[in-house]
């Protein structure tokens, strides 16, 4: 593969994983919580970018995986004792097995049926669960605090966690680069400008989509097979949450839909913004006190926006119209 | 339209929110806003942002930060911000009192700082790692909620944090052998247990309980524990169903549950559900003595649903007529510790205006106990700020409290009681709560549902 | 099973469901003029649900007397928020209207939360009810019924039958030839999503009648509205009526036969098989 000799896709990989590693050189503990979420957002958003940006299938309940792999892992942790790094690869594999599965009857659908089509099947799987005695049904899982001790404590566990997330954050950022470069790459592309056109040039749509699919339900899996290890406890509710789905196109369309390196800007843009409103302290003009952290969900709304109308390429994809020579280097 | 206009118009339109943002009134505490009576010492209050780790002057108090998340958004902000306001209550009256002293003389000066966590547990880790790490918080106060709860006790845990936990009565939150945190709310097993004893006597010839609840974490706790205790009791259990979270019209369920003729209803959710189940049984002239259900009904809202609230009965943590005193901890053989119910709800309506909620209690309660534990502990070392805790009995006016010190339920909580309010119509027509049980504790008798 | 509740809920759900119906008919009508998801669709309801309390409650104007001021807003409020979130973006990709009308989803939200705070808030209306034997016919849902018909009718008279509403369709037809025949497309796009937004909150408004709520209750009804729309066919409003009954009547027929809480199970698999089969819904051509 020529990408393997590409300088930019080893610069963008060293880069994050130099990054990454800042808080464990400087062992500082509230760093790595906050990058651990970073990362976290970098994955939900790079992999529905993988299914969105390249094939422009709009993917709204993405987070349906996210979800489902984090159930499973868990599962597996708690009745089968199963090491962490086992069970978050087999919550992966099932998750893109059941992205196999009903990609082929829903990729079939076009624009908005499909987005439609994400959401209902996230619902669905949803308040399943909820029903759903051998998960914990509405109560869910939880770990007895011991559990952790497999792992050398729960402080080791964390340690460990944050590993494991950087580790897929480079894994996601890596297929989504090999992917937009490859030849596989150009065919999704091609479907998402034509796909009757493209089926003329001799690609198979149908099962480019699905495979397609199948990769980007992967990432989101293992991000939630940590995530709720880490938690130590998982509920339907907060396992297959919509607005995380809705958030992760956010970050892609404020990075740049279609771009390598745009979701990966757009996380941590969204991230730092949402941060920093929530522990804002108060403004005071003269003798009115404004609290901005009661106005984050305003702020985020304006701010989106303010981008979606004006800057519709997204940060990336702004500089890379604006200035050619930028073209070579973020992908 | 020209797009020069359309900007204009985008322009105005962000205006008109800015200032729409300007004129609404905020609805929680700035945090560590100073309160009026501020000792002179506590300058660094209102400079909330600033990790204030420079030391005090020498022969000053001694900084105690206190840490927690709050909701300030999403479902749970509601009773998130009672809860932050009991807790200010009670950093204005140690304030007041010029701080917690230690034998030795060394004086601390609480003070709190919180973040928003949007009600989900996303944040909430890297929030309680921030307090923690960057804030340097010294004790650890609970979000509310029990899923939150539980994923912040991980990371107090993991950091040998002391934390005391108000609106998190989950049972599963304290059966996972924590070691420094600690409940004060009743457990979700004991919420309506009561009410079944309740039912047996004013309803003696009541056969059949139909027990309906959200599919959520917390209530499906609450109706798993209250099953069987029915059952135990003789009760027929004639309907033992959830519903799901999102469930908007209960109309054809009720149909449902009506066909069973039950003598009894218990269950119920949260907010806007629990009301709308109450509004529509009515509506539907549902033949049911008894109903009590959960959350809803301690929320002063639930009365814009008018005649339909009469009779309903709803378990609670605390209310304002509770009559927990000096006299009644003697009778029990228990020490009194901190003021008493009346003294909170007064300071509480002078201060906000408004009812206390339990949660307002609960948020009070939480730093009344760390305090009565410093004292106790004659330090601010977890270590022994956890033995005092465990060996702690008393009576407060938000009543008994005593945690459980076995090792897999450590810091769960073992004495406090429930107490169940009702709507009831005064002399003038207007919809007032009471207390009805304990019998000891009401200050009204129980109606029932006609 | 019992025969006595199962027609008393389908009583119920019948009469919710024209309810649903009118909430779900102004998603299908802006999704039909110009193939835009109103993501803002659910704080929109929240918003006439509100409109109503403050109305009914600060001024003690009888709640359905203050539907025509509802409406008014609804029209005028929709049309801003054309101009503001819409207007630039409208012949751009369906992600980015989707992104736009969730911005503003965000910002409504927001906003509604620190004037209103998250407390549950409800209305006291009371019709009387008429009683035969299990079955329980509220005075508020005929109401409620009969307002959602004569909404209904007034829109397909608007539509139909004046100039402008004939406009609109010429519009959702072919934008283009529109122009060509002299229409202002720009406007009638606006005001075909004020109608959209006024449908929205009437029916949050006859929802608040009927129901508690919150600040975040749109979140259900906006999905709710989905699966009717799906079920109708996108861009349908009659479909959407009939969409809205359907659900209704699903909803509250099936929960006399299995536990409550597997109704949602149901409800969203049907939906996502409706898509797959027949994308264009039930009344749709294949």
């Amino acid at each position: 593969m020529k990408t393997l000799t590409n300088a930019p896709f080893w610069l963008l990989l060293v880069v994050i994983a130099v990054v990454a590693a800042a808080p464990v050189a400087l062992n500082n503990v509230s760093l790595r919580e906050d990058f651990f979420l970073i990362l976290m957002l970098i994955i939900l958003a790079s992999s529905t970018n993988i299914i969105m940006g390249y094939t422009g299938y709009v993917s709204f309940g993405h987070i349906v995986f996210f979800g489902t792999g984090g159930y499973i892992a868990f599962f597996l942790m708690q009745s089968l004792q199963l090491h962490f790094v086992l069970a978050a690869l087999c919550g992966g594999i099932a998750a893109s097995v059941m992205a196999l599965l009903i990609g082929v009857p829903v990729l079939r659908l076009r624009g908005a049926y499909f987005a439609l089509a994400t959401i209902g099947i996230n619902e669905a799987m949803r308040s399943f669960v909820t029903n759903f005695e051998p998960f914990g049904g509405s109560i869910g899982m939880f770990f007895n605090f011991s559990v952790y001790d497999a792992y050398g404590g729960a402080k080791n566990a964390g340690q460990l966690a944050y590993y494991g997330i950087v580790a897929v954050a480079l894994l996601t950022v890596a297929a989504s680069f090999l992917i937009k470069k490859s030849k596989f790459g150009l065919g999704l592309m091609a479907i998402r400008e034509d796909q009757d056109a493209a089926q003329v040039l001799g690609i198979d749509p149908a099962r480019l989509k699905v495979l397609t699919y199948t990769i980007s339900a992967f990432f989101p899996a293992l991000a939630g097979a940590i995530f709720f290890f880490k938690n130590g406890i998982i509920e339907p509710g907060p396992a297959f949450e919509l607005h995380r789905s809705i958030e992760a196109l956010v970050m892609v369309m404020l990075g740049g839909y279609g771009t390598v390196t745009g979701p990966i800007v757009g996380a941590i843009v969204y991230d730092r913004l949402r941060s920093t409103l929530i522990t804002a302290p108060p403004i005071n003009l003269g003798t009115l006190t404004i609290n901005l952290s009661n106005f984050h969900l305003v702020i985020a709304g304006v701010l989106l926006l303010a981008i979606v109308l004006f800057v519709p390429a997204g940060l990336i994809g702004w500089l890379r119209q604006r200035f050619a020579p930028v073209r070579r280097y973020l992908e | 339209m020209s797009s020069k206009l359309s900007h204009l118009l985008f322009l105005g339109g962000l205006l008109m929110l800015v200032m729409l943002a300007a004129c609404a009134p905020a609805p929680t505490p700035a945090p560590t806003a100073a309160p009026p009576t501020a000792a002179p010492k506590a300058t660094e209050a209102p400079k909330p942002a600033a990790p204030t780790t420079a030391a005090a002057p020498a022969g000053a108090a001694k900084r105690l930060l206190i840490g927690f998340t709050a909701s300030q958004t999403g479902a749970q902000q509601v009773a998130s911000q009672k809860q932050t306001e009991g807790l200010q209550l009670w950093l204005d009256d140690v304030k007041k009192a010029g701080g917690i002293k230690l034998k030795d003389g060394t004086l601390y000066m609480p003070e709190m700082k919180f973040y928003d966590d949007e009600s989900k547990t996303d944040r909430v880790q890297a929030l309680y790692t921030k307090l923690i790490n960057e804030d340097k918080a010294d004790f650890l106060l609970s979000p509310y909620s029990s899923g939150l709860a539980k994923a912040a006790a991980v990371v107090s845990e993991q950091n040998d944090k002391v934390m005391i936990t108000a609106g998190a009565a989950d049972d599963a939150t304290m059966e996972q052998g924590f070691k420094k945190t600690f409940q004060l709310y009743t457990p979700a097993s004991r919420y309506l247990t009561g009410a079944v004893d309740m039912f047996k006597k004013f309803v003696p010839d009541g056969k059949k309980i139909a027990i309906v609840y959200e599919k959520d974490s917390f209530s499906t706790s609450v109706a798993q524990a209250l099953q069987p205790y029915a059952k135990s009791a003789g009760y027929e259990v004639v309907v033992y169903e959830g519903y799901d979270t999102g469930t908007t019209d209960f109309a054809p369920f009720i149909n449902k549950i009506t066909a069973t003729n039950p003598d009894a209803i218990m269950g119920g959710g949260h907010f806007a559900d629990g009301t709308t189940f109450a509004k529509q049984l009515f509506e539907k002239k549902v033949p049911v003595k008894f109903v009590s259900l959960l959350v809803a009904p301690p929320e002063p809202t639930f009365k814009d649903i008018g005649d339909a609230a009469v009779a309903i009965i709803g378990p609670s943590q605390w209310e304002p007529q509770v009559t927990y005193s000096t006299e009644s901890a003697k009778a029990a053989g228990l020490p009194y510790y901190g003021l008493s119910a009346k003294a909170f709800t007064d300071a509480y309506v002078a201060k906000y205006k408004s009812q206390p909620s339990y949660h307002s209690a609960g948020g009070y309660a939480q730093g009344l106990i760390l305090q009565k534990a410093i004292e106790d502990a004659d330090s601010i070392d977890p270590a022994k700020v956890v033995a005092a805790l465990d060996k702690m009995k008393l009576m407060t006016f938000y009543g008994v409290i005593q945690f459980s010190t076995e090792a897999k339920t450590h810091g769960k909580q073992a004495a406090h009681d429930m107490v169940y309010m009702q709507w009831q119509k005064n002399a003038a027509g207007a919809l007032v709560t009471q207390i009805v049980w304990p019998l000891e504790a009401k200050s009204a008798d129980a109606i029932l549902r006609k | 099973m019992n025969l006595e509740a199962l027609i008393a809920s389908s009583f119920d759900g019948l009469m919710l469901g024209f309810v649903y119906g009118l909430m779900a008919m102004g998603l299908t009508l802006i999704f039909g003029v110009m193939k835009v998801i109103n993501l803002g669709h659910g704080p929109v309801i929240v918003i006439g649900m509100f409109a109503v309390l403050v109305m009914s409650q600060a001024l003690g104007i009888n709640p359905y007397l203050t539907l025509p001021v509802v409406a008014v807003l609804g029209i005028a409020f929709g049309v801003v928020m054309y101009f503001i979130s819409l207007h630039r973006v409208i012949n751009a990709p369906e992600l980015t209207t989707l992104l736009a009308t969730f911005a503003v989803n965000l910002i409504i939200t927001g906003l509604m939360t620190v004037i209103f705070s998250t407390s549950p808030r409800g209305l006291d209306v009371s019709l009387g009810a008429l009683q035969f034997g299990a079955v329980t016919i509220l005075g508020t849902r005929v109401t409620a019924v009969v307002i959602a018909v004569i909404v209904t009718a007034a829109l397909y008279f608007f539509l139909y039958r004046t100039r402008q509403g004939k406009s609109i369709r010429a519009v959702a037809n072919n934008r283009n030839a529109a122009e060509l025949m002299g229409i202002d497309s720009t406007w009638m796009l606006a005001l075909s999503f004020g109608l959209g937004i006024m449908l929205a909150m009437i029916s949050g408004a006859l929802l608040a009648t009927l129901f508690s709520f919150t600040v975040l209750s749109g979140g259900g009804l906006e999905t709710k509205s989905f699966v009717i729309v799906v079920l109708g066919g996108l861009g349908n409003p009659t479909g959407a009526l009939f969409g809205g009954i359907i659900i209704g009547l699903l909803e509250s027929i099936t929960t006399i036969f299995i536990p409550v809480s597997w109704v949602p199970v149901l409800e969203f698999v049907v939906f996502v098989l409706i898509l797959l089969v027949r994308p264009n819904g039930i009344f749709g051509a294949r």
